[in-house]
């Protein structure tokens, strides 16, 4: 794309929210034409080159990815962690400072399976967040929201044996970024995630039900699948709120692949490759 | 729920969502590019830079390293991050074990520094490095290799880099420069036509 394009679509000042819902719209028109072609398999990922986020135009491939095969290839095992890598209170985003956080107190729980429904079990966690306001502890935001003192937004735990974790924090509150005029992000909290094998890495956000900014933002709606973007919003779920203490959400996290998965030795569920 | 090894690859995937640009003071962590023990003899450095479709420099794209060990050990081992049981700061790798993983953010300048040990060879491959790749506007992770360009006779018979053109498979390899020193750079978009710098050539696995 020539660059006089690129920069005309990159000037946030100008860009006006109506513009960027027509482009979202048509994507996401084309993506049902598309599935509903007989066969059709799309996958349930955000098309990399998703111009409505801006940020996206120069950022992403423009050539296809070369298909691995290798049943001996190293990204069909992947990282470990352990007991020394999280210390019991980074569950508790609450807990991290002298006082508490302002906003609404929130657990946020579920579990993390692969595609076969088998739970990942003893894998690390890690979310981060803005605050009640919507400010990020992060000097590249300066947007005129306060930040808190008593609340840094960051998280992390390992699953348990049923693939669970759980954190206690604060419900983050949506804020303002700079893809196009008047450009607000729906409340997130973002989360990263591993499997048993590098393939199954998961980058991803937690969104919470109901944001009347859902169809405004451009990443929410870069999954144009309808079924599979709803896939990213938790569930409110009242039996997992505490009286007079906290509301609960659930959010189960299901990785992709890869065909070929590997199984912890003893694991009666394992079958090799 | 207890899953048979047969049960069939039913469960609808969660979406990935960029890493957006606010990551910096929850996911890397002390001396995550240090995967090798700083006195290791074997050490090699391996650094570049991320660059977008203008070839410009990105400041805020973060790097994830996965590699069997100098032995071929695949397993891995806990103790990348270590957090610490007072304070929950991260700590970072005590380098008593060697852990297989990093993670390293790219700096203002779109620069990124790794060390670690080339690892064994895994079946016909040459030894690589697994790097997973995440920015701010990028939607979905990409997954590369990082090979060497001193293993010349492992690399020829690399399927992988065989089944490439000259100028794509260049991408793949890390070019020595000397001191145990390499450079690769990730350049996520590559420009129009022949004289453009190529694009990095990202792999992908096929998904159950």
């Amino acid at each position: 794309m020539p660059s006089q394009e690129v920069s005309a679509l990159l000037n946030p000042d100008v860009e006006k929210q109506s513009d960027i819902d027509a482009e979202i719209e048509a994507l996401r028109s084309a993506a049902r034409r598309e599935g509903a072609q007989p066969g059709s398999q799309h996958s349930p990922h955000p098309r990399r080159d998703y111009a409505p986020y801006r940020s996206s135009i120069l950022r992403h491939p423009k050539q296809s990815p070369i298909e691995i095969t290798d049943p001996e290839a190293a990204e069909l095992y992947g990282p470990v962690f352990g007991v020394s890598d999280v210390a019991a209170l980074d569950a508790d985003l609450t807990r991290q400072h002298r006082g508490e956080p302002l906003g609404e107190r929130i657990t946020v729980t579920g579990r993390i399976l692969d595609r076969h429904g088998r739970p990942i079990r003893g894998q690390l966690v890690e979310i981060w967040q803005a605050n009640a306001s919507g400010r990020y502890a992060h000097q590249r935001d300066q947007h005129p929201a306060p930040l808190d003192p008593n609340f840094t937004g960051v998280g992390r735990c390992l699953t348990d044996g049923d693939g669970r974790y759980q954190f206690t924090t604060i419900k983050p509150g949506p804020y303002p970024w700079r893809n196009h005029l008047n450009a607000w992000r729906p409340a997130h909290i973002h989360f990263s995630l591993f499997g048993t094998a590098f393939t199954q890495r998961l980058i991803t956000q937690m969104y919470f039900p109901g944001d009347p900014l859902f169809r405004y933002d451009p990443i929410y709606q870069s999954v144009v699948d309808d079924a599979a973007r709803e896939r990213l919003v938790a569930a409110y779920d009242h039996d997992l709120s505490s009286p007079e203490w906290s509301l609960g959400y659930r959010w189960d996290i299901v990785l992709d692949g890869p065909a070929a998965t590997l199984f912890e030795p003893g694991d009666s569920n394992g079958a090799g490759l | 729920m207890t899953a048979e090894p047969n049960t069939p690859a039913t469960l609808p995937v969660t979406p990935s969502q960029t890493v957006g640009p606010f990551y910096g003071y929850a996911l890397p962590f002390a001396r995550g590019g240090e995967m090798a023990p700083a006195s290791h003899p074997d050490a090699v450095t391996v650094h570049g830079y991320v660059l977008d479709g203008a070839g410009l420099p990105i400041p805020d794209a973060l790097l994830e390293f996965w590699q069997a060990g100098p032995d071929g050990s695949r397993t891995g081992a806990p103790g990348s991050l270590r957090s610490d049981q007072t304070t929950g700061v991260l700590l970072g790798r005590d380098h008593t074990r060697f852990t297989g993983f990093g993670r390293v953010a790219t700096d203002a300048d779109g620069h990124y520094a790794l060390r670690t040990l080339i690892p064994a060879a895994l079946g016909a491959s040459a030894p690589y490095l697994s790097v997973c790749v995440f920015a701010r506007g990028l939607l979905h992770h990409l997954y590369s290799r990082v090979y060497f360009s001193d293993l010349e006779s492992a690399n020829a018979a690399d399927p992988l880099l065989a089944s490439l053109e000259p100028r794509r498979r260049a991408t793949l390899i890390a070019q020595s420069e000397g001191a145990r020193t390499y450079r690769f750079d990730v350049r996520i978009q590559g420009g129009d036509g022949d004289e453009a710098d190529a694009e990095t050539v990202f792999l992908t696995f096929p998904m159950g």
